[in-house]
């Protein structure tokens, strides 16, 4: 297999983009990543959706958008795992470029979430769950976060206030990120004062509704750094992807996501890395309790030790494992097919050095986790400095 | 909402309760299931289960999904039924849900889950109840 | 061939709302339904709660009191109801699957008024008697309805009531002695197609509807029989409110004692198709063996079904295998406010 890098990033700002169609801002971010990485051909598109049928009434997504991007006859690859419907796109590029399938891959993703109402909109997203066994009782996607917020409280004793803190964190960093959705101040009691969504889940534990898109340049790690020149060069080391029980009910505990620490374990296997060789982490916050579980997943902190860290400031900014510079999902948006893509936007971006005020220094080594549903599906990526 | 024949073909899990078990290891799947998560053998007898079961995690949505919106809340809870199934119910009859814990003894009972507007089909099913 | 009941059960809602809640709300004297109707409180159905959820536990617990029967031995099953779920299609059906008795088996849903129960418990038992099935369920359940500020809205209450009959006599609880039915078309009480509410003859409902029709019924079989009421140790009759159910009885000439087990209304209200069959449980939940029971139901529209059962040795070792009727309408109640009971009885027009 081929060592794959990437070239170029780019995105668009996440929030209710009103006057742009779902085309029109993957288009854009299309071409800011193509931009970025000074190609104008690529041999294979993919894209991360989880679905526009039920958003905008389109399938047929990815060949549409090859002909958007003025490249029909592109070969073209639509992925879906629900919110992980993007990083299963940059796993469907590495596998295209690691191959020898393909040499520049255009590894995009893309949700437009605001042409329903809001009614449509959860029902959409909960078609991520398990249909028959949970959605014909009336459970929403923070009502089964809730669930699992409520074990993993009852098991370890995480408290809202720690769970609060993972909000307030996010927003003082989705403060310094040009193209996050939210740029206010949230304090704890601001989260905790807010209405209650699904309990113990307040409004400011949950992640928003967001159009946007985001996409990356793939190549071979030797053709990228004869087109980088003296521009950082970063490769994609570790790449694993996990599956686990949709229904709540089938899982063994419901205060652990085993998807996400298969995925974890698949991807440090192969970078040969550990949690501890991480500098800096994008983490599938769609509900702050679960960027608490999925911190504790991927090995940063112990089980239950996620909640204290938050609140104790080491996945701040400048603790000791930033996690979410970005603003997570949480202030930055989540487009859901989109969040996966962007979090390989925001990581090859530090790992680039490019993060201004975001910045962590040093940061060489960084890691990606996207997840779907309730945690039926995981990816992970690892990236590094070449 | 389910079309007539979706809803149709749950009838025996959701009117009665039916699980499939493994003839080989013994494991109760429901939903039924074409081969066993356990072992993956493919012969399975038809048994029912137990109404009886304790809360195993529980929430309260305070924003149902449509169709749902009049019964706001909703408690919703996983019950491990006494066979050591899992069923994700509704909580009914709850009336202060900060009565409820982890760990209560419930009993399953027969309820409207839901409908399909004024002019389309009821779905019934089971809803928890705490046992006294 | 003897036939009786061999397994019975009762389901009450758990939701209350007082009388004097609705009074407040319509700027009537409480003080004055209270006393008029003899009514205190009524049960209330959840959202989640109809005619064929009811008719599901009831005939659960009747399943369990029948002690370990093969649903599929059961071959009919009739809901009686005025408030049955679809205008076109039985709950009879849902009910059967749901307790495991299809496919072989006959189905029908009836409708008439308060007595639809008592109708099924009579076409069960005559099924039975004529050997055409080997057990038959006969199930009375209601979620009345009252229009909003009607005098019907004080006792509109919701429940059900369910009646196995099969001729084994190891399993017989209660022998069917006698039945007696007097009907004649009295339009007392009447809904039209598409209308949300019944309406109803006022005081045209007393004498000539229910007085007459159950006084007919109860002396007719009282007649056919040979009984006199001094041989009853329990009499129920339908109980539209907590008044005339005690009237009609001492008409006939039962003291207060023998009524006060099977009078719930005052504190159910009227469960229509469920009422004198939930009575009915109610007596079987504290009689001995050897007693008689005298139940006449009233209909409007009109008829009066009456059965003289004959309680067996049996009943001593059925009664607690499962939920006793008093104590479900004693206990776990939530009381609702009138926006609440406005709501679950979908009187408040939704947008669309």
């Amino acid at each position: 297999m081929r060592e794959v890098a990437i070239i170029g990033v780019g995105m668009v700002e996440c929030g209710e983009l009103w006057e742009k169609s779902l085309r029109t801002i993957w288009a854009e971010a299309a071409v800011a990543a193509l931009e970025d990485a000074g190609v104008d051909a690529v041999d294979h598109i993919t894209v991360g959706c989880m679905s526009p049928g039920l958003f905008v009434g389109q399938e047929h997504l990815a060949s549409l958008l090859a002909d958007e991007l003025g490249m029909a006859g592109v070969a073209a690859t639509r992925v879906e795992s629900a919110c992980a419907s993007g990083g299963l796109a940059l796993r469907a590029g590495i596998a295209e470029v690691a191959s020898g399938l393909s040499d520049v891959v255009l590894v995009s993703g893309v949700e437009k979430m605001t042409d329903v109402d809001g009614a449509d909109a959860t029902y959409a997203l909960g078609s991520a769950a398990d249909q028959e066994w949970e959605g014909f009782h009336g459970i929403t996607f923070p009502g089964l976060y809730a669930m699992m917020a409520r074990s993993h409280m009852a098991h370890h004793g995480t408290t809202s206030r720690q769970l609060a803190a993972v909000a307030a964190k996010n927003h003082a960093n989705g403060l310094l990120n040009p193209h996050a959705q939210f740029h206010i101040k949230v304090s704890i009691d601001d989260v905790l004062a807010s209405t209650m969504v699904a309990d113990p889940l307040h409004l400011l534990d949950c992640s928003p509704i967001t159009d946007g898109a985001a996409a990356v340049v793939l190549m071979p790690l030797a053709k990228a750094k004869d087109l980088a020149g003296r521009r950082t060069v970063v490769k994609i080391t570790g790449s694993g992807m996990a599956t686990d029980t949709i229904a709540l009910a089938n899982r063994e505990d419901l205060a652990r996501l085993r998807g996400v620490e298969l995925a974890a374990e698949r991807a440090y296997k192969m970078a040969g890395k550990g949690p501890g060789d991480i500098h800096v982490a994008e983490v599938h916050d769609c509900f702050t309790i679960a960027e608490i579980m999925a911190t504790e997943a991927l090995g940063f902190f112990a089980p239950g030790d996620g909640g204290p860290a938050a609140e104790g400031g080491r996945t701040s900014l400048g603790g000791k494992m930033p996690v979410n510079t970005s603003g997570g999902l949480k202030a930055k948006g989540h487009p859901v097919g989109a969040t996966g893509v962007a979090q390989v936007v925001e990581i090859a971006t530090q790992l680039r050095g490019k993060a201004g005020q975001r910045q962590v220094n040093g940061a060489t080594v960084g890691l990606t986790q996207n997840m779907g549903g309730s945690g039926g599906s995981s990816i992970v990526h690892i990236l590094e400095v070449e | 909402m389910l079309s007539p024949a979706r809803s149709w073909r749950e009838f025996p899990q959701r009117y009665r309760l039916e699980a499939a078990r493994c003839t080989a290891c013994g494991k109760t799947h429901y939903p039924p299931r074409v081969i066993c998560s356990s072992c993956r053998e493919r012969k399975f007898d038809t048994v029912g289960m137990p109404r009886e079961g304790t809360v195993v995690t529980f929430t309260t949505v305070h924003v149902p999904p449509k169709g749902f919106t009049e019964q706001s809340p909703l408690e919703i809870a996983i019950v491990e039924l006494k066979n050591g199934v899992r069923v994700m119910v509704q909580i009914a009859d709850l009336a202060d849900s900060r009565e409820l814990r982890i760990g209560d003894p419930v009993r399953l009972e027969f309820r409207r889950i839901a409908e399909d507007g004024e002019a389309g089909l009821i779905f019934y099913g089971h809803k928890a109840v705490r046992a006294r | 061939m003897s036939v009786g009941i061999i397994g019975y059960g009762a389901f009450i809602p758990r939701r209350r709302i007082k009388l004097e809640e609705i009074a407040k709300v319509w700027g009537a004297d409480a003080a004055s339904y209270q006393r008029g109707l003899q009514l205190h409180e009524k049960s209330v159905p959840g959202k989640d709660e109809d005619t064929i959820t009811m008719s599901v536990e009831a005939g659960r617990r009747a399943l369990d009191r029948a002690g370990g029967l093969d649903p599929a031995r059961i071959g009919a099953v009739y809901v009686g109801s005025e408030s049955h779920p679809y205008a076109v299609k039985p709950s009879g059906t849902v009910v059967a699957e749901a307790l495991g008795i299809t496919p072989q088996v006959h189905i029908a849903d009836l409708e008439f008024a308060c007595k639809a129960g008592t109708e099924g418990m009579f076409l069960a038992q005559s099924l039975v008697k004529a050997g055409e099935v080997e057990y038959a369920l006969g199930i009375g359940a209601d979620t009345s309805q009252g229009a909003p500020g009607d005098a019907l809205e004080y006792s509109a209450a919701a429940g059900a009531a369910a009646f196995l009959f099969g001729s084994d006599t190891e399993r017989i609880l209660a022998e069917v002695v006698a039945t007696y039915s007097w009907t004649t078309d009295t339009p007392d009480f009447w809904r039209r197609a598409y209308m949300h509410y019944p309406r109803h003859g006022s005081r045209f409902t007393g004498e000539p509807a229910y007085f007459r029709h159950i006084m007919s019924s109860a002396q007719g079989i009282l007649d056919q029989t040979g009984l006199k009421p001094q041989d009853f140790a329990h009499a129920i009759f339908h109980q539209p409110n907590g008044k005339f159910p005690i009237r009609v009885g001492k008409r006939l000439g039962f003291t207060t004692a023998q009524l006060e087990t099977g009078w719930l209304s005052p504190w159910l209200g009227n469960t229509y198709s469920g009422a004198s069959p939930m009575g009915l449980t109610a007596v079987l939940d504290i009689a001995r063996p050897g007693d008689l029971v005298l139940i006449t139901s009233f209909g409007s529209g009109a008829g009066s079904d009456s059965f003289v059962f004959r309680v067996t040795d049996r009943i001593t070792q059925v009664q607690d295998l499962a939920p006793i009727t008093r104590v479900q309408l004693d206990n776990e109640k939530i009381y609702v406010d009138y926006g609440t009971y406005a709501k679950l009885r979908g009187k408040i027009r939704m947008g669309e």
